[in-house]
């Protein structure tokens, strides 16, 4: 437990320090979200309906963001053969980094979006379900994003590869994220959609770890 | 085909210096070595403390024994000097008050609050070594390892060396320079060519807990085999 606590505080700490890029997903999110009422208007009705699925894409787009330097950085500098002969196993490695980068990347998206809700007329009912969704969804993201950064580490500007990889594998956290939050701003449950976006959850937490851990054994060599 | 037919042997307390032309393979016997590239022929075995490990069957703990110092020094820039070592003391589950002695041996403890971008390469260099220290494994695997350090950081070292060895540690250390550690055991790469490998010998194991011998035999990397080991991979 204790190499695992190191490495999360670390890559915590550096997500805080210069070039470590940690509020930069939130500041894009803030960004993303704010083009939409520009780009379509004020007009109540379009945004009310949209609002729930555009908060998602723009969610999904500011995480992609920053997984590209995962572990690239640590790639680069020698970091990674020195954590990978460390006391702890690389799928514990890759739990503790994604970790990182969920409280990082996605808790700020959580605490962003209720804010930027109100941007968008999003209908009052909605935003336990929105908050909700995000908080369940949101670690699949870091998990799944974890698999497509170990894959193209070695990739000199990988990160475009890396969307192109890990946007499909996005797709049913989207649909249920942003189902569980229209269901809510019509006044139906969301509960159903939240159960499957928690089991999206859990398989990218049960599957994740040992995809990524291979995809770094083999990019170590 | 990088190098076949490495074969070799090392005692607890000693060092060995391995020597070859650019490209003979030095780097990659290191890598091997630290459990990062798996060989496509032969095995390494380590005898820890009465226990002996095989690199081929165990990697995870083997991984888990050996201390490695490569071309990189897989320093923080935006991290404090003192950051970094005692990120890396927490990762190897050091004892509290080893980072700050590894920073005082390699004389680091008056930059230890600069950010890491700040330091020369060759503080950079010894900050990297420090992580040997809080790291406190058997094996050490030096890959050039006194890089970019002046005279007086390179007897430090050397002094560094020396006591892990009388701690009854083994150093193999990839190098073209002297390390100034005396009277030391030679692996010469050239050696290992495309030789058939030669029959293993014994090893000599040692029985103190903080006592190593490590052996390596048959070494064989085929392009068949590996295709990461094929062409001119270093």
């Amino acid at each position: 437990m204790k190499p695992f606590l190191a490495l999360l505080l670390r890559d915590i700490r550096l997500a805080f320090r210069t070039g470590g890029g940690g509020l930069l997903g939130v500041a894009f999110f803030l960004a993303a979200v704010l083009m939409t009422p520009l780009g379509i208007g004020p007009g109540g009705m379009v945004l009310e309906k949209i609002a729930g699925g555009t908060l998602w894409v723009a969610a999904l787009l500011a995480c992609l963001l920053s997984l590209d330097r995962l572990f690239q950085a640590d790639l680069e500098d020698g970091s990674l053969d020195q954590i990978a002969l460390a006391p702890l196993p690389l799928e514990g490695v890759v739990i503790a980094k994604a970790f990182a980068h969920w409280l990082t990347t996605g808790v700020p998206l959580i605490l962003a979006a209720p804010v930027l809700g109100l941007m968008l007329h999003l209908p009052s009912p909605a935003y336990g379900a929105l908050i909700a969704a995000l908080a369940i969804g949101t670690p699949a993201l870091s998990l799944v994003g974890a698999v497509g950064a170990a894959l193209t580490v070695g990739v000199r500007r990988g990160g475009l590869l890396l969307s192109v990889l890990v946007l499909p594998l996005y797709v049913p956290t989207l649909i249920f994220g942003a189902r569980a939050v229209d269901q809510a701003g019509l006044g139906l449950p969301a509960g159903p959609s939240l159960l499957f976006l928690g089991a999206v959850t859990l398989l990218a937490l049960a599957v994740a770890p040992f995809a990524a851990a291979a995809a770094l054994r083999v990019n170590l060599r | 085909m990088v190098f076949r037919g490495a074969a070799f042997s090392a005692d607890a307390g000693t060092a060995s210096l391995l020597r070859g032309p650019n490209g003979s393979g030095k780097s990659s016997l290191i890598r091997v070595l630290a459990g990062l590239l798996p060989p496509a022929r032969g095995d390494a075995t380590l005898t820890l403390g009465g226990r002996r490990l095989s690199l081929r069957e165990d990697p995870e703990t083997w991984r888990e024994s050996v201390a490695l110092a490569g071309h990189l020094d897989a320093v923080k820039p935006s991290l404090t000097v003192r950051e970094n070592v005692d990120w890396w003391a927490r990762l190897h589950g050091a004892a509290p008050g080893a980072a700050q002695d590894a920073l005082e041996r390699l004389r680091l403890a008056p930059l230890a609050e600069d950010p890491a971008q700040y330091c020369s390469a060759g503080q950079k260099r010894r900050l990297g070594l420090a992580r040997l220290l809080v790291a406190g494994r058997a094996l050490w695997l030096l890959d050039e390892p006194t890089v970019s350090l002046d005279a007086a950081s390179v007897a430090l070292f050397a002094d560094v060396v020396r006591d892990h060895l009388r701690a009854g540690g083994v150093v193999l250390a990839a190098t073209h320079v002297d390390l100034g550690l005396g009277e030391v055991a030679m692996v010469d790469m050239a050696a290992f060519g495309a030789a058939p490998p030669p029959g293993s010998g014994d090893s000599a194991p040692a029985s103190a807990p903080a006592r190593a011998a490590a052996r390596t035999a048959a070494f064989g990397a085929s392009a068949d085999d590996d295709p990461f080991l094929g062409g001119d991979w270093r």
